[in-house]
């Protein structure tokens, strides 16, 4: 298909071959051509032709002029409602435009939309959306997949190239998952590589802004226009960004390959496994080592996850109480009655459950059992990594445990959800950069992804590692 | 660990989350699960280990004490669902 | 001291512990930059931050920081160099992030202690607990409408520097000696303007009451007292209200409190069935605060002069009362104002008391009556010096002075031009007076013989028509000593 890569597009606008306005209308009919998947919450055709007219007068040198890109509703964009995919904050507009998608619109970006996701980023599906349910691009006919979550709209859209990047926010696996799910490339930077202001926050220590792309070489371009250090996050990184896409490289020869023992288990079918050493096969060709190493704590992962991330949640969410914006209930009879209407009625079901394990793990007579336990697990866990690191390159673990699943699935019991996360949550406890890289098919021909680990802002590594994984990818 | 419904509605209350009748059960069922599941983490022997708060081993970022003197009410108050004159307004509350 | 109180049945020892939230003087907010400044427009001084807006982050004021320690400093406490900001959760109006950022478990400054002056020269040593940042609240209007609350977020996230006494304190006086013994060394340090009526300065006060020698009894807490005078009924009235109860043998229960100013009692507040669980947790958004020594250092040497050096140099120096120097000291502008004085004026340093003695009657009584503070005060020090030195080089009589005074106060002007002005000066010349003497005694030649028959109250009567005859100028010592001889 003619305009699937960012790195051709830019070619094209740039030698004039087409006008950003022109550009911009293929997508907008790719779009409308695919409301079906329900990719977008908000979606205004006037609103983009009329940014493109600008945006053609702009110089050429802008590194994203014209780019169409997805924005998850988890990033406040001043020209479009903000939402989170939830009822409470359905009619909210910011006045101000997050730091990242900033960024993106000064190097001469389009924005398309606003991507759908999990309600407040809660989920691995996208089916929690007050919007309604995201479909997977690569649902086989006369079924409905999910395109995983939360940044599930991001995905689709990428994957239906409706767009040719999208960002998506990443706190358990929320944009590695998803790739995997609707094979395309998704990519988490180390925490604090990008900044966190102007993103709905859901677990602050866990948050990072990421990207989708079709091809790693997209991907570097979008990683480093979003990157970078920002005085008003106080927890941004004061590093470096390299030019990604430059130093773009497949030559893996001597490079040393961990494969954690602990990522084989028992009940994962056995085509994940089947994919996991193809990929391992693949590097080996390549020249590189396997070295098989022992991430101990990993098993432990998923419930340090679970008390951290709704424990912060809970306090984050706290903000949300009819008050200064956003949904307020009809009934108030008192201040007390306003918040708790509002409160349960602007938000969903898996988020209030969330609020609710964080209250608890927070309480009185119990943060010392769960909370604090669970800080110290997060740095039995880390250390894993930074032990682990001393004996190789990077990391090579599948993303996910399953193809996407059924829409309706895994939706009775919410511990079923939470551990799609298994793979991916170990290393966002360790705030290190991950990759998910689409390789190999399912037996029933869906996407599948490897996903790649490496260190603290060594993104270089693995993103070179992912460029030699996609061209082998056959 | 048993959530029972009176923690799961003293809980919802501290969260200013009203649960109706119908849901409790199951609420408190699914909580309790999921604490079950978490308490797996007892297993782990964390005696003499610091808990991480944060990955960043950076020092805390410090601004200076310059003063933004910008009048930003109407861009504060524009999202509000009930205002008076430069003031939110909220249901009363009584001291 | 004895501060028992005696009920009907028994002795009872008040227990009191203070907790001041002191706003730190700074032009920025606490984690925002908007600007500090009171009484602004509703809502002008509020940043995306301070309304908790979604994506917003907090970014920690240098300065504030800085103000803290130099106040931990100021209470010979402890610095710790490393602490942690949490988050208090609870859901108010006023609170737009439903959390409040403070400090939990590691706060800035540890121990410390405070010490108070009793008017008997004795002193007391309060011990201090700890003292932390936190951001402040913003304000919620209930009386302006019925059904409705108004909120007001100006001063929501201005950095609060909450200190917490042990509860070493046994009464309501020696509760407000603390509290203006700390505004005093906080507005030393200028780390807080101290001003209370602007809720700059607030206290909660917790107090319990037991017999002597027995545990401490259940206490309770009386929140957001803003003024010395308050802050005194409402531990009066609350002790009182404990032994009622403990007499009839009831049980004290634990509540949170507000005094009503208006009828002078304390009353419970809003139904406080579940007690706060604050779930406190060290903030995500922020990373700990580490405190190097050389930044201690560099701020011990920019600490002034304090309240308790400030009274040992006066009473070691200049040889003041120890009351005379706690008068003085208790307010730094009036310390300044008397140091001020002794510094353009040297040769007075042997006068020191009398310099006292007219700022704490005079100045102090006449700019109470025009309700100034020493600050506003017409009468700068310099002029203030130059009068004191005209009435000891007896230039002008101790009465002179007190009108050139007024004077001062009115005009501005220095007291060597209103004296010229008004030719004020003392006639000590005694060919002069004995002019005036003669004057007067020709013209009352009979009460002149009736003195020297043995009418010596007249003598009143002479130096009375000498004085208005010299308009005053008279210097009185000389007039009488002149005046005895001439009548012999």
């Amino acid at each position: 298909m003619e305009f699937s890569s960012i790195t051709e597009t830019l070619k094209t606008i740039r030698s004039k071959k087409i006008s950003v306005e022109e550009l911009s209308k293929i997508f907008i009919k790719r779009i409308k051509d695919n409301k079906n998947l329900n990719a977008f919450i908000y979606f205004n055709e006037e609103n983009i032709i009329e940014k493109s007219r600008e945006i053609d007068k702009l110089n050429n040198n802008l590194f994203l002029k014209g780019i169409p890109l997805a924005i998850k509703d988890l990033f406040c964009t001043k020209n479009m409602p903000t939402t989170a995919g939830s009822k409470i904050l359905s009619n909210f507009h910011p006045t101000y435009e997050s730091f990242v998608t900033q960024k993106l619109l000064n190097q001469g970006s389009v924005f398309v939309g606003k991507a759908n996701c999990d309600e407040f980023a809660m989920g691995s599906s996208t089916t929690t959306s007050f919007f309604g349910n995201t479909i997977n691009p690569a649902s086989p006919q006369g079924k409905q997949l999910v395109p995983g979550g939360s940044s599930g709209g991001s995905a689709a859209a990428v994957a239906a190239k409706l767009c040719l990047g999208a960002t998506g926010t990443d706190t358990g696996g929320s944009i590695r998952q998803p790739a995997s799910f609707c094979g395309v490339v998704g990519m988490k930077p180390t925490y604090g590589l990008c900044s966190r202001w102007g993103i709905v926050a859901f677990a602050s220590s866990l948050d990072q802004a990421g990207i989708f792309a079709n091809s790693i070489e997209d991907a570097s371009i979008l990683m480093k226009e979003i990157a970078g250090y920002d005085s008003n996050d106080s927890t941004s990184a004061k590093t470096i960004i390299p030019d990604y896409y430059k130093n773009l490289n497949r030559d893996v020869r001597g490079k040393i390959i961990g494969v954690p023992k602990e990522y084989t288990l028992p009940g994962i079918s056995d085509e994940i496994n089947t994919v996991w050493e193809d990929a391992i096969k693949l590097f080996e060709k390549g020249g590189a080592k396997i070295k098989k190493i022992s991430l101990p704590h990993t098993k432990y992962a998923l419930p340090t996850y679970y008390i951290i991330a709704p424990a912060e949640a809970s306090s984050n969410l706290a903000r949300y109480d009819g008050v200064k914006y956003g949904f307020r209930s009809n009934e108030k009879n008192s201040l007390d009655e306003m918040y708790e209407l509002t409160r349960s009625e602007g938000f969903g079901k898996e988020v209030k459950r969330r609020i609710l394990i964080g209250t608890y793990v927070l309480s009185a007579g119990y943060y010392d059992a769960y909370y604090l336990k669970a800080q110290k697990v997060r740095k039995l866990i880390a250390d894993d990594f930074t032990i682990a690191f001393k004996d190789c390159d990077f990391i090579l673990t599948p993303t996910t445990p399953s193809q996407a699943f059924q829409i309706g699935e895994k939706e009775e019991d919410p511990i079923k959800m939470y551990l799609n996360d298994i793979f991916t949550v170990p290393a966002s406890l360790a705030g290190i950069p991950g990759i998910s890289v689409p390789f190999g098919k399912s037996k029933e021909q869906l996407p599948l992804g490897i996903q790649l680990l490496s260190k603290h802002f060594d993104e270089q590594t693995i993103l070179n590692a992912g460029f030699y994984l996609e061209k082998n990818n056959e | 660990m048993k959530i029972d419904k009176n923690t799961t509605l003293k809980i919802a209350k501290l969260c200013r989350l009203r649960i109706e009748e119908q849901e409790t059960e199951e609420l408190s069922s699914q909580l309790s699960s999921i604490l079950d599941w978490v308490e797996k983490l007892n297993e782990v022997d964390t005696d003499n280990v610091e808990p991480l708060s944060n990955v960043s081993t950076a020092k805390l970022p410090l601004r200076k004490d310059e003063e933004n003197s910008e009048d930003k009410s109407k861009d504060i108050l524009t999202n509000a669902p009930e205002k008076l004159e430069n003031y939110f307004v909220v249901p009363k509350v009584v001291e | 001291m004895n501060n028992l109180i005696k009920g009907t049945k028994f002795e009872w020892e008040t227990i009191i512990g203070l907790e001041i939230h002191a706003q730190v003087k700074s032009n920025s907010k606490l984690f925002s930059s908007s600007s500090t400044k009171f009484g602004s427009k509703p809502n002008s001084q509020v940043s995306l931050f301070d309304a908790a807006m979604p994506g917003m982050l907090p970014v920690i004021n240098e300065f504030c920081i800085k103000q803290a320690i130099k106040t931990g400093i100021g209470l010979k406490a402890k610095i710790n160099h490393y602490s942690v900001f949490d988050r208090k959760n609870y859901f108010y109006a006023d609170l737009p992030q439903g959390y409040q950022i403070s400090q939990y478990k590691h706060p800035i400054v540890g121990e410390g202690v405070v010490t108070i002056d009793f008017s008997n020269g004795e002193s007391k040593d309060i011990r201090i607990v700890r003292l932390h940042l936190e951001q402040d609240a913003g304000k919620s209007l209930h009386d302006q409408n019925p059904a409705k609350t108004y909120v007001d977020l100006n001063r929501s996230g201005v950095a609060l520097m909450e200190i917490v006494s042990e509860p070493d304190l046994r009464s309501a006086e020696e509760a407000a000696l603390y509290i203006t013994k700390l505004r005093s060394i906080l507005m030393y340090l200028d780390v807080c303007d101290g001003n209370m009526q602007e809720g700059s300065l607030r206290a909660d006060v917790n107090i319990s009451v037991r017999k002597p020698g027995e545990n401490y009894g259940t206490r309770c807490e009386i929140k957001n007292l803003n003024s010395i005078k308050f802050i005194k009924q409402a531990i009066e009235f609350e002790a009182k209200r404990q032994i009622g109860i403990l007499e009839e043998e009831g049980e004290i229960e634990q509540n949170t409190l507000l005094f009503d100013s208006l009828i002078g009692k304390t009353r419970p507040m809003r139904n406080k069935e579940e007690a706060h669980d604050y779930r406190y947790f060290p903030d995500p958004d922020l990373l700990p605060l580490e405190i190097e020594d050389n930044l201690i250092q560099s701020l011990v040497k920019e600490i002034p002069e304090l309240p308790d050096e400030r009274k040992k140099r006066y009473i070691n120096d200049f040889h003041l009362s120890n009351y005379d120097s706690s008068v003085l000291t208790s307010e730094k502008q009036t310390s300044d104002y008397f140091d001020k004085v002794l510094e353009v004026h040297n040769d007075l340093k042997g006068s020191a008391k009398l310099v006292a003695n007219w700022i704490t009657s005079e100045l102090f009584a006449i700019l109470k009556k025009h309700s100034l503070d020493i600050l506003q005060s017409p009468i700068s020090p310099e002029h203030l010096g130059s009068l004191i030195k005209l009435i000891s080089s007896d230039k002008i009589s101790g009465k002179i002075a007190k009108e050139v005074f007024e004077e001062m106060f009115q005009s501005k002007e220095s007291p060597e031009k209103i004296v010229k002005e008004k030719d004020l000066i003392q006639v000590t010349d005694t060919k002069e007076i004995e002019v005036i003497i003669e004057k007067i005694l020709n013209d009352n030649q009979d009460k002149v013989k009736d003195f020297k028959e043995g009418k010596t109250k007249l003598l009143g009567f002479f130096v009375g028509q000498a004085m208005k005859e010299s308009k005053g100028k008279a210097n009185p010592k000389k007039l009488n000593q002149i005046l005895l001889n001439k009548l012999k």
